[in-house]
């Protein structure tokens, strides 16, 4: 099938520059790439959160649940064990991953649930017109804080290592080959993988001249290695000034949630009837 | 009429609802009928815990306000319920911990420190005590223990049999030619209907009054072939819910009134996607955390407005075990058929009460879905003349399966356009009147007592047990609607055609389903309301309602 076939006809309304276009670029490569490799585009599930990155449910031309603000993850994670054989991806946004929903992600995280995070960090509300993020730098300037935002951000990644996610990469929306394959190997990986994508705000928050000269492939880094990438992973804390790895930071395999759901089917008609008799005759 | 009520008290910690099941369980092998209602306060150790267990020839589904047997684990169960205890009651004593002149003393210290048996073994002491005093046979006491001890029978009953030693036969309890059937819990009951209904999958927080549908459906799930999950919050619950029925799994999710008020966005969500869930709403004493162990009637409004925006939603209200299997099981089906989110409102009367079960009275239909062809291309939301629009669920080669929380067009996609706004929400208008047709064809208002009485007593929920036993003492009709939305207006005139007089029954302050009836134009008359957190006893509503009907 055509790659183009990936894009619906729905009418695309990012701003001009946006970086969301690089991540539906890098998405739709991969997912003509799968299909290439067997795994075919039913199977595939995308659940959005709210904001501007959630157009992507929109604008990819699969199966998808547009859901509401911060609540990717649960759904995914019903989706994945009602069916362990579709490959479940959360689009979701600085805000509404790490602000409106973090306590779904750290969850996600910490039970393993094999999905795929891929996070549209701007580190700026945008469809709501330039709030600051948990991921904004301290003093950030925005409708909310005039003043300068008073709050010191956090390091999703650092949270993520912490919480128990076993993939933890970074990609950058101006360096396509990189961003393709986190996204990809974060889709293959077996377990919880998690994607933050540092992504330019063409109209609130254009980092691309700070990202620019920062930012480099991590190379001969071993991602197994906790400590290691422990390290790696503070080397930039979303405030100061640092050199920015791009790459996969860490991987391990774990068991996943809901494995053991795996072999059992709903038992239908009689089976069912003859073990409701038996809980019955339990309490009589 | 033979019956026979026993309250059971101690601290918490002590065991009163296994003993209050155990003693229920004896009168269920002497062939009554049982209901039992269990009172604690919010914590784990200590506090005062009562059951109190009536047992009577005709099924029940409440307790007096008088009792024949006490069984003291502490001084409370004495003191505390002085209205409770008359010149006949048998007071059956601890008499390590309580005193009572004329009762019947059991050394149970000196029993377990004998036969080195546990603290907690004290409550098999005292039933044994009890069974003598009430002249059940100790094999009947066996059998019971037998079956319902999972754990040191062998101790549990030695200790038993030295508490029957102890005490002296009284009159006895007369064996009755009813059979043993099954005990259970309201929220058992929901657990079965659900199981009943096709639940593929149950997702929930612990919250009282509800928890116990989630242990009992966890406790249940390789035999049954259930997925039962407890996740971080009740926010999470709902949307995984909702992304187990994107996926073709039927899911219910249980809470109470504060972990709904959490679900509540994903309610509209339910609503707008069309992806359907149904939930278990257990209410409990408001507002906020209220007493969380204590019962209201006070979330009718709650469930029939939860939720921003206009979407249709069943709201279904069981008023005993029976009701609460048939009800849930109903609402898995209606909910999955019309792709809407429901609600089967209970409360903790009879989320925690339990009940004699009668599988027979339980009908559950096997309900279909409109017929509305799948077109192809597949669209998520095909316009159908029932608003329903067919459900397919991933994997599906070549169809794409988009469902979305914004205003969408046929195939999911997001819109801002004026029509295509207007005709999705008549679609899901429509779905409102294919949700209305099938209550219309359930038995959703039920009629007990006299029919022809001028006076209806009218209640939902749980005061059905106590209102159809006060209304048929009194010879009044008794209405119970079980479906409170779509409001089964039709069936609910006729119950009430040629009546006089409408005396409602609600365990809150506002009278909520008289203010319902009001936009119908049906008027109450009278309300009695209650909002102490207790449920009423038989004599307490009879009291109530015969004042209203003397005095008018």
């Amino acid at each position: 099938m055509a790659e183009e076939t990936f894009i619906t006809g729905a009418q695309n309304t990012w701003c001009p520059g946006c970086g969301n276009f690089s991540i539906e670029f890098a998405l739709k490569n991969v997912l003509a790439g799968l299909e290439k490799d067997g795994i075919a585009r039913e199977n595939i599930v995308l659940v959005g959160g709210i904001g501007c990155h959630a157009k992507i449910a929109d604008y990819l031309g699969i199966n998808s649940f547009y859901s509401i603000h911060g609540r990717t993850f649960p759904v995914a994670t019903g989706i994945k064990l009602a069916n362990p054989d579709l490959h479940v991806i959360c689009c979701a946004g600085d805000g509404d991953a790490y602000a409106e929903g973090l306590d779904h992600l750290i969850f996600a995280a910490k039970r393993n649930v094999d999905i795929t995070a891929i996070i549209h960090d701007n580190r700026v509300y945008g469809l709501t017109t330039g709030q600051y993020t948990p991921t904004s730098y301290m003093g950030f300037k925005g409708k909310s804080t005039p003043l300068g935002s008073f709050e010191e951000p956090f390091n999703p990644m650092e949270l993520m290592l912490c919480s128990g996610a076993t993939y933890i990469a970074r990609g950058y929306t101006k360096k396509m080959d990189s961003l393709q394959r986190v996204i990809r190997e974060g889709i293959h990986h077996r377990g919880f993988s998690f994607v933050e994508v540092l992504q330019i705000c063409a109209t609130y928050n254009n980092m691309t001249e700070y990202y620019k000269p920062r930012v480099y492939d991590l190379e001969g880094h071993d991602p197994s290695d906790f400590e290691r990438a422990c390290g790696k992973i503070r080397e930039w804390d979303y405030n100061r000034d640092a050199r920015i790895g791009l790459g996969v930071f860490y991987q391990v395999d774990k068991p996943t949630f809901g494995e053991h759901l795996r072999e059992k089917e709903p038992l239908g008609g009689k089976d069912r009837e003859s073990a409701i008799a038996k809980i019955l005759e339990s309490k009589s | 009429m033979k019956e026979f009520s026993t309250l059971i008290g101690g601290r918490a910690g002590d065991g009163i609802n296994s003993a209050g099941f155990l003693v229920a369980q004896l009168f269920n092998r002497m062939g009554y009928s049982v209901y039992s209602y269990f009172d604690y306060p919010s914590l784990i150790k200590g506090g005062h815990n009562f059951s109190l267990v009536r047992a009577c020839e005709k099924k029940i589904g409440a307790h007096r306000s008088r009792c024949d047997f006490v069984l003291a684990l502490n001084q409370d169960s004495v003191d505390l319920h002085p209205d409770m205890i008359t010149g006949d009651t048998v007071v059956v004593y601890d008499s390590y911990k309580a005193r009572y002149e004329n009762g019947v003393p059991v050394d149970i210290d000196t029993i377990l420190a004998e036969e080195k048996a546990p603290v907690v073994m004290g409550n098999s002491c005292i039933i044994g005590a009890f069974a003598c005093a009430a002249g059940i046979p100790w094999e009947t006491l066996e059998e019971v223990f037998r079956r319902h001890i999972p754990k040191s029978l062998d101790l549990n009953l030695k200790v038993a049999r030295r508490g029957y030693d102890v005490a002296k036969p009284g009159t006895p309890v007369p064996r009755l030619p009813g059979k043993a059937v099954p005990l259970l819990t309201g929220n058992e009951a929901i657990g079965l209907g659900l199981i009943q209904g096709g639940m593929d999958a149950y997702v929930a927080y612990p919250m009282t009054p509800t928890s116990n549908v989630l242990h009992f459906l966890a406790g249940v799930q390789g035999e049954i072939g259930i997925s039962v999950v407890h996740p971080e919050n009740e926010i999470g619950v709902i949307m995984m819910a909702l992304g187990f029925a994107y996926a073709g799994k039927k899911t219910a999710v249980g809470t109470s009134g504060g972990g709904f008020c959490l679900m509540t966005e994903g309610f509209s969500l339910s609503g707008m996607s069309e992806v359907p869930v149904v939930v278990v709403l257990g209410q409990r004493t408001g507002p906020s955390t209220g007493l969380p162990t204590y019962t209201a009637q006070s979330e009718l409004f709650f469930a029939l407005h939860a939720g921003q925006g206009e979407f249709p939603r069943l709201v279904v209200a069981p008023g005993d075990v029976e009701q609460a299997a048939e009800l849930s099981a109903i609402a898995v089906q209606i909910s999955w058929n019309c792709q809407v989110p429901a609600i089967i409102l209970v409360d903790k009367t009879l989320c925690e009460g339990t009940y004699s079960y009668a599988e027979d009275m339980v009908q559950v239909p096997r309900l279909s879905a409109p017929d509305e062809p799948a077109a192809e291309p597949y669209q998520r939301y095909a316009l159908t003349a029932s608003g329903v629009s067919p459900m397919r669920f991933p994997p599906v080669q070549g169809s794409m399966i988009k469902v979305n929380g914004y205003a969408h067009d046929d195939d999911g996609i997001t819109t801002e356009d004026a029509d295509l706004t207007i005709r999705m929400m008549e679609k899901r208008g429509r779905k409102g009147a294919t949700l209305a047709n099938e209550v219309g064809k359930l038995d959703a208002v039920r009629v007990f007592g006299n029919p022809d009485s001028p006076d209806v007593l009218l209640c939902w929920g749980s005061n059905k047990g106590v209102c159809s036993e006060v209304g048929g003492e009194l010879g009044l009709r008794v209405v119970q609607p079980l479906v409170l939305w779509p409001f089964p207006e039709e069936q609910f005139r006729n119950a009430i055609k040629g009546s006089s007089r409408i005396i409602s029954v609600e365990d809150n302050s506002t009278g909520q389903l008289a203010i319902l009836l009001s936009r119908f134009g049906i008027g109450v008359d009278h309300q009695i309301l209650r909002y102490d957190g207790r449920p009423f006893a038989v004599d307490e509503l009879s009291a109530r309602v015969k004042e209203v009907v003397s005095h008018g």
